[in-house]
């Protein structure tokens, strides 16, 4: 640990995330979280990943991150732009994209994902943006990654409202479906790295982030952490990885707050 | 035939109160001149439809006018929640609507199955998904060859589609270039089409035979709006106003500031006023 730089535990969460990720996948990439480690990853050790926004931008190579999944950045940079219908249909349904990388509101153990509602879905309590792309994201994929920053109320026993499938009851609640691709693999938070279990697909921690123990990984999640016996520790990230994640988020920071000097309408 | 037409006039011709209306526009090309001349109009009663209801539905919910959306993502991007539609949703404030949710991918499909003529679209979506309990208009039909089980959703026949492109040759045809969304198969889906185009120009001669370009005679009439889709952008004119979407989250939490920012944004403002607020982005473009 001496030797490396000092580091947030998102910065720590967003690399690790950024390590999941191959030169040859075609992922389909969520805003936030997923998006700065989807670009990581391609600055980084996967300079050819193909990264597919659902506004149609195909093979995108954003100088800075998009604040929304349709800035024209995405288009400019992109190998082709396609219709959003041709998007589900042909790229996604048509079984073209290796890894959807999501974000969630709130997550449970079986990697099922609520952006939807927190409450009950006609009296809600608060509303939330709802599911976009992610449904169909969530079972067309051949496999999901999950990235969040734990909170107890973000990883709950029981999610308000199933806005995109996991493993639903876990085991082979999937298949019971007939769904054939894997979903949740992978789950990157801030403290930890986690897998599914191979037969009861309750994720597990495999990895603590360096310096992180498991009463803290325990403390804000609000399920039971069920721990790997051979527990690895990740590694720190390297300087690369730091300095290339802090440029792009100072790019990204002065070209969104650049075009703020008019009001607008 | 298409009509080269004031927006004003445009607008007055085509919407009707208890329409169901699409404003549509994937981040890129938002057709917000439009959205504003309906607010100014007074348009009550709209079923409005649209895959992402950004900032002019929550206008537009804020307002009053809408009795029902029909949408698969309720957010402002990459900032967060809509303030003005979670206040109708949550506290019918300030009327109560009805809402009916769909996926991107259901919203997709139904659109593209709406311009190809078709009474349902059928995909493979909304396996697993909370959605298909909720709402009734989500179901399944399965396939006579192989026995899947796909999802089925009705086709969107909007009475009329608004949106918003790069630009008109002189006879009334458009071009839309960049990330194209949903443009043509919003307008192909429904009765009638007004399109706002950044500039008009004397042919499309020279551009490349493959190109989004929607014929004349799919659309009812054209207005041109410089600017009209700010604080969303057109892909070769302006850029995004992010610094905008970011403030709107301020503006749409209070009640009384949102009215406030309303009655001198929009109410007391034209189409005319649309090109101003994109000349500091235009560089950027």
């Amino acid at each position: 640990m001496s030797d490396s730089p000092d580091f947030t535990p998102n910065e720590m969460m967003t690399i690790a995330a950024s390590r999941a990720l191959r030169n040859d996948d075609v992922c389909f990439v969520g805003i936030g979280a997923p998006s700065a480690a989807c670009n990581v990853a391609r600055l980084t050790h996967a300079p050819d990943i193909t990264l597919i926004y659902e506004s149609g931008t195909i093979g995108t190579a954003p100088d800075v991150l998009p604040l929304s999944i349709g800035d024209g950045e995405l288009c400019e940079t992109a190998v082709t732009t396609v219709a959003v219908p041709e998007m589900f249909r042909y790229w996604l349904q048509g079984g073209r994209i290796s890894i959807g990388f999501l974000g969630a509101a709130q997550l449970d153990k079986f990697g099922n994902i609520n952006t939807t509602v927190i409450g009950d879905y006609f009296h809600p309590k608060t509303r939330l943006p709802g599911g976009g792309g992610a449904p169909e994201i969530a079972t067309s994929s051949k496999e999901i990654y999950i990235t969040m920053a734990q909170t107890k109320r973000g990883m709950v026993e029981k999610i308000d409202f199933f806005t995109s499938f996991g493993h639903g009851e876990g085991g082979d609640h999937r298949k019971r479906l007939g769904i054939d691709t894997s979903g949740p693999t992978l789950l990157i938070t801030d403290l930890a790295i986690w897998k599914p279990d191979p037969v009861s697909k309750e994720f597990t921690v495999v990895s603590l982030h360096p310096g992180v123990t498991r009463q803290q990984v325990q403390e804000s999640c609000g399920w039971v952490v069920k721990f790997a016996e051979a527990l690895d520790e990740t590694p720190p990230p390297s300087e690369l990885e730091l300095k290339t994640l802090r440029d792009l988020q100072a790019r990204t920071k002065a070209a969104h707050e650049g075009t703020g000097k008019a009001k607008a309408a | 035939m298409v009509k080269f037409l004031p927006l004003k006039q445009a607008v007055a011709e085509n919407l009707n109160s208890s329409d169901t209306a699409a404003f549509e526009g994937f981040t890129h090309l938002i057709p917000t001149a439009a959205a504003h001349e309906a607010i100014r109009q007074g348009f009550r009663d709209l079923t409005l439809v649209r895959m992402t209801p950004d900032l002019i539905y929550d206008q537009m919910i804020g307002m009053g006018m809408a009795k029902k959306i029909v949408f698969s993502y309720v957010g402002n991007p990459g900032v967060g929640l809509l303030r003005r539609a979670r206040d109708a949703i949550e506290n019918g404030f300030p009327r109560s609507i009805e809402i009916e949710e769909h996926s991107h991918a259901g919203m997709a499909n139904a659109y593209e199955a709406g311009a190809a003529g078709l009474p349902c679209a059928v995909f493979r979506g909304y396996r697993g998904a909370g959605l298909a309990a909720v709402n009734p208009n989500i179901k399944s039909v399965t396939c006579p060859f192989t026995g899947e089980v796909l999802a089925a959703v009705p086709s969107i026949r909007p009475d009329v589609t608004f949106i918003h492109a790069q630009k008109a040759d002189r006879k009334g045809n458009v071009l839309v270039e960049g990330i194209i969304g949903i443009q043509k198969e919003a307008v192909l889906a429904a009765k009638r089409a007004v399109v706002t185009v950044e500039e008009v120009v004397d042919n499309f001669d020279d551009l490349h035979p493959n190109l989004t370009v929607l014929p004349r005679w799919t659309i009812a009439a054209i207005s041109v709006v410089p600017g009209g889709s700010h604080p969303s952008y057109a892909h070769g004119y302006y850029a995004r106003d992010n610094a905008a979407y970011l403030e709107w989250d301020e503006i749409a939490a209070d009640r009384d500031k949102f009215q406030a920012w309303m009655q001198a944004n929009v109410m007391e403002k034209s189409a005319d006023d649309f090109e101003g607020r994109v000349e500091h982005l235009r560089k950027a473009a």
